[in-house]
């Protein structure tokens, strides 16, 4: 089996150049790549386009690439959880597609499926609709959304073999095994990577053929944003 | 035409709360529904369906099968609702990635949808989303809800906080979706939207009367003959 094996985060960023498109994966901060976010910090890039659910928060997540005005735009869904990039869209300094969340997971799930564009009920009605095809279906009117393809795309799952196969825990799966297919290159990082031949064929989500790099990332924290609990047993 | 309130002696307390609302919300729910719960007072309405009822509750995320919020020792970094609130996991649930998610919803296949609404108009269209220069978070996955589910339920404040009806005859927020609300519960009373268009009075919150609500609907309000009171116990 071919082996993806890279190092560490930083061998696995080393090429992103400034004005690229990149995919993360990850809802809120849960499955987000943590470490490549901080090797991409470490980079001297700017003028990114990133594709992620959200935009994590002020000090965490994407919202460290926003404070050091690594990103010219974001396509997202919902970004509320971030106040410097609420303000910074507000003011003009940053540009942003808001898309429903639905056509986003569909359009990215499109890209890496090889269909350029699909119609969806989600937006009539709507100033998402604006300068879109619309057609109607059995009396009930769709809108046309294009596919979304990146140059890379960077993952966060829990395992992984060698040969890039991927298995996510949780609520953490969410947006990383359709990004993982949509991204020219598509970087992993996992909690454990074991040697390929050691994942039960049968439990594997994201098939090795759409990861290019594949690194057993470290010191995950996991930063909950709404710690909620109840009190009884 | 929005007319302000001037009741000196009314009793605030006739109001119902939050957690009222999503009380009288939760005796919709049948059983055997697969449900999606909003943010916000949505969220509540899990506290009170019935024991003996059967639902299971389908979070945008990658969930199906909510459970009760964990205790501290239980919490999950790994497992998060649509609110990015820490949850559990019930019997019998599922866990998938995004594009099944609303794969899912927009398929049909969640019966029921309960959400937050800034306004509602009185042909049932619904803004949630964005208040213009002010609030911009996004839509995540409302406006593929909305246009997806056969049954729409709203939770909201009969009137915003300067006393200015929020049941209007359009809205004039940017629209998450178009004729698709069928019932709505504010903290003053039951409506469902009629086919032509107009909010059908079916209930008022104890001790409203069906004078108040008529003052602080801007929208048509169609009201038959003797409106009950909610039964909230």
């Amino acid at each position: 089996m071919i082996n993806k094996t890279v190092k560490d985060a930083r061998e696995a960023v080393a090429d992103i150049p400034s004005g690229c498109m990149l995919m993360m994966g990850g809802f809120g901060l849960s499955g987000i790549p943590e470490n490549c976010i901080s090797a991409l910090l470490e980079r001297d890039i700017n003028d990114l386009t990133i594709v992620s659910n959200n935009a994590g928060v002020d000090d965490f997540g994407i919202g460290l690439l926003l404070k050091k005005r690594m990103v010219k735009k974001m396509i997202s869904s919902y970004v509320g959880e971030n106040g410097e990039f609420e303000r910074q869209l507000l003011q003009g300094e940053l540009a942003v597609d808001l898309i429903p969340q639905g056509t986003l997971a569909e359009r990215v799930r499109a890209g890496g499926a090889g269909i350029p564009a699909f119609f969806t009920p989600a937006g009539i009605g709507t100033e998402v609709a604006e300068g879109k095809e619309v057609r109607e279906f059995e009396g009930k009117k769709y809108l046309l959304e294009r596919w979304l393809r990146a140059d890379y795309s960077i993952v966060k799952a829990w395992k992984g073999d060698t040969a890039g196969n991927l298995i996510y825990k949780g609520t953490t799966r969410n947006f990383n095994p359709i990004m993982a297919t949509a991204g020219k290159i598509c970087i992993a990082e996992v909690e454990e990577l074991v040697e390929a031949g050691s994942l039960d064929p049968n439990q594997i989500h994201t098939p090795g053929i759409y990861v290019q790099r594949i690194f057993q990332g470290k010191n995950y924290e996991k930063r909950i944003e709404q710690r909620t609990v109840s009190k009884k047993p | 035409m929005v007319r302000k309130m001037n009741f000196p002696l009314l009793k605030q307390t006739q109001m119902l709360t939050k957690d009222q609302i999503a009380k009288r919300i939760a005796k919709e729910i049948k059983n055997g529904q697969y449900i999606n719960l909003g943010i916000g007072i949505p969220t509540l309405v899990a506290n009170y369906i019935p024991d003996h009822l059967e639902v299971v509750l389908q979070s945008e995320n990658g969930l199906l099968g909510i459970g009760p919020f964990p205790t501290e020792e239980a919490v999950d970094a790994d497992l998060i609702n649509a609110g990015k609130q820490t949850v559990t996991m019930a019997k019998g649930s599922v866990l998938f990635n995004s594009a099944e998610s609303f794969a899912m919803i927009r398929g049909g296949h969640v019966h029921l949808t309960i959400l937050g609404a800034m306004e509602v108009s009185e042909n049932g269209d619904i803004a949630n989303w964005k208040i213009p220069g002010k609030m911009v978070k996004g839509m995540g996955g409302a406006m593929d809800l909305v246009a997806s589910a056969d049954n729409i339920i709203v939770a909201m404040q009969h009137c915003s906080r300067s006393g200015e009806s929020k049941l209007l005859e359009s809205c004039t927020l940017p629209i998450t979706g178009v004729h698709c609300v069928k019932k709505i519960v504010t903290d003053l009373a039951v409506l469902e939207i009629a086919e032509g268009g107009g909010f059908v009075l079916l209930e008022r919150a104890p001790g409203v009367s069906v004078e108040e609500i008529k003052e602080k609907t801007a929208g048509k309000l169609i009201v038959h003959d003797k409106v009950a009171e909610m039964v909230l116990s």
